[in-house]
């Protein structure tokens, strides 16, 4: 992740665990950046990420997507992936980081 | 019964390892995928080392069963080993279910911004509960950067780990 740092991107984390799972998951994990809660997935709705039911619990959760916005708000590069085991790696958000301005 | 084939039909027959050793790989394979192989892409994202381990699982299995059937008098395993080739059946049949199926039951999301769109805005709450803002995030420097604010922020939807 500090290399895409090194490149001026700054990775934004959401999901709709709450600021204190967050918390949590970070310090366990050592990450610095940010991580925003949408527990009610209502930002994952307007992004059209909703996948309903497939929390525990029966919980409305996000299906995983990436997005690369430059800095005026245009998404540049996007990943959605259509197999959950299947991820994006960091050469190919680094590829994708290539297309901003 | 003579003599001879009372014999025979006495003398211990040989232990069936095919059987077994085929239904332990594949028994292994399940938890060698989710636990070891899903941490290397090449590995993970087309599981070809844990289909070769089916593969082996089967090899032996037939063998063994083979063996079991048509050399009875030398090997054992005529009960044991279609139980075992029925259970690794049932093991690669859950490891394709989940891997072929399961993990790609994700909604198409149609309407998601697009290469060109404008990301929409928000406002969430950090980790720290302060209120951060799409906009904020990408004209403010990033921490620990020397000041100039961002190329641009990465978006990272995730299922979240409750």
């Amino acid at each position: 992740m500090s290399e895409l740092e090194r490149r001026g991107v700054w990775p934004v984390a959401i999901s709709v665990d709450s600021p204190e799972e967050s918390a949590a998951l970070c310090k366990k994990a050592g990450y610095t950046y940010t991580f925003l809660s949408d527990p009610n997935a209502e930002l994952i709705r307007h992004y059209y990420l909703l996948h309903r039911g497939a929390g525990v619990d029966g919980k409305d959760i996000a299906r995983p997507a990436e997005f690369l916005v430059d800095a005026t708000g245009v998404v540049r590069w996007r990943n959605l992936t259509e197999d959950l085991r299947v991820r994006a790696t960091p050469d190919d958000v680094l590829k994708g980081a290539q297309l901003l301005p | 019964m003579t003599k001879q084939e009372k014999a025979t039909g006495e003398r211990k027959r040989k232990w069936n390892w095919r059987i077994w050793s085929g239904f332990l790989l594949a028994v292994a394979a399940v938890p060698g995928y989710f636990l070891f192989f899903v941490r290397f892409p090449i590995t993970r994202n087309v599981p070809w080392a844990s289909w070769l381990m089916f593969a082996g699982a089967g090899w032996l299995l037939w063998v063994g069963v083979r063996r079991a059937f048509a050399s009875r008098q030398v090997y054992r395993g005529r009960i044991a080993g279609p139980i075992l080739a029925v259970l690794s059946l049932g093991a690669a049949g859950l490891f394709g279910y989940a891997t072929l199926y399961a993990s790609r039951q994700l909604p198409v999301a149609a309407g998601a911004p697009r290469v060109g769109d404008k990301a929409p805005e928000f406002v969430l709450a950090d980790t720290s509960g302060k209120m951060v803002a799409l906009s904020t995030l990408l004209s403010e420097p990033m921490p620990g950067m020397e000041g100039g604010k961002p190329r641009g922020v990465l978006l990272v939807f995730y299922r979240g780990y409750w």
